[in-house]
């Protein structure tokens, strides 16, 4: 229970908190009222934001240190593919896009 | 550090502008850009300015670099060449790479620190279980979707899903608890989380997986904001649980535009593959 505890009591805790309980509502009116032609470009670019996970990876990665292979190999792997998830991701969604727009130009 | 708040501030107003505008059909193009561009500023923010508590920066840039211009070339290619068609399933494939990144970041951590407290437990078995279930379970969509894995019902499907959430379950609360420090009940936290992954898609209907991949898409984004208390991190904590939220909520909608509830869909056994049902993936 101390750790409940300290989500209200310490300082930094209760910050990010805060932030997740906010975010919550933001996340759910930001994309309220989406034309349903938009369902899948949407996904795929909520989909390259969550590949912020990468800065974690980061983080991991320079902080491994140089004689500890597992954390080296693991930490590679892991920047690799969170990489991919950001880029591929923002690809993606870039080229539904496109041709969303064409379709519409051609109308 | 002032430089990189600055830069983890505006990270996190692009996710929020671009995800507005991506559910605008006039500015969705550029919303994407937009949040493109956060996330390239947040990542080069963390790889130069980063500090840890000692006021170290981070080392190994060359793994560090080589593993971002890998996973870019692979990103971009794939990316690119996928057909029009193929792109949900290219989707759920980059979400699982999302999940599997999670879900490593845990396992390095769990062996970094001696007993951490039971806050940081938590964040890293959480973030674990969550971002495996999404990795195993997108990598069955994709495979369904490119027709390489048929949709199965598993007999007794139930009795098994019920079994493995009391291992995960007694397994978690003892190394979270910190009754146990073996690290084979992590990994088996591990294996039973990838296990439920699997059966979860398993059932479910082909013409249902852009709604699956959907909400297994929020799961990534709730993995990756454990990693932001992992870290204190805010931008990782807003792009994240904006994604686990707003996915929830796109979920719904979706299931909503199929006239099906996500009851419906997740129970599968009414998840057929009959023709001509409104797919929302166009």
């Amino acid at each position: 229970m101390d750790f409940i505890e300290s989500l209200f009591s310490d300082p930094a805790a209760y910050r990010l908190l805060t932030i997740v309980i906010l975010s919550i509502f933001l996340g759910v009116e930001v994309i309220g009222r989406v034309p349903s032609v938009l369902h899948t470009p949407l996904m795929s670019g909520a989909n390259a934001i969550h590949g912020v996970v990468i800065i974690g990876a980061i983080i991991v990665m320079g902080q491994a240190p140089p004689d500890d292979y597992l954390a080296l190999i693991l930490g590679f792997l892991a920047v690799i593919l969170g990489t991919l998830n950001v880029v591929g991701g923002f690809v993606v969604t870039d080229r539904m896009l496109e041709m969303f727009s064409k379709k519409k130009n051609n109308k | 550090n002032i430089f990189l708040n600055i830069c983890y501030l505006i990270g996190s107003v692009t996710f929020i502008l671009g995800l507005k505008m991506l559910s605008h059909p006039d500015s969705a193009r550029k919303g994407n850009k937009v949040a493109a561009f956060g996330m390239g500023l947040a990542i080069a923010a963390t790889i130069f300015l980063y500090k840890d508590d000692h006021g170290y920066r981070l080392g190994n840039y060359g793994w560090i670099f080589a593993g971002l211009a890998i996973g870019t070339v692979l990103g971009t290619l794939a990316a690119k060449k996928v057909q029009m068609t193929a792109m949900p399933e290219m989707v759920s494939l980059f979400n699982g790479m999302g999940g599997a990144c999670a879900m490593l970041i845990s396992v390095i951590e769990y062996h970094h620190t001696e007993n951490p407290p039971t806050g940081m437990l938590l964040v890293i078995v959480l973030g674990m279980i969550i971002g495996t279930v999404s990795f195993a379970g997108s990598i069955i969509a994709w495979g369904k979707l490119n027709g390489k894995i048929k949709d199965k019902v598993i007999p007794g499907a139930q009795v098994v899903n019920f079994v493995l959430w009391g291992v995960l379950l007694v397994s978690a609360v003892a190394v979270i608890g910190g009754f146990s420090q073996e690290p084979w009940l992590f990994y088996t936290i591990l294996a039973v989380a990838a296990v439920y992954g699997v059966l979860f898609v398993m059932p479910i209907g082909g013409a249902d997986m852009p709604v699956v991949i959907s909400l297994l898409n929020s799961f990534t984004g709730v993995a990756a904001a454990f990693g932001g208390f992992l870290y204190n991190n805010p931008v990782m904590l807003t792009g994240g649980i904006l994604v686990g939220s707003a996915g929830t909520i796109l979920t719904m909608l979706m299931c909503k535009a199929m006239n099906r509830s996500l009851k419906n869909v997740l129970v599968g056994a009414f998840g057929g593959t009959k023709a001509g049902r409104p797919s929302a993936a166009g």
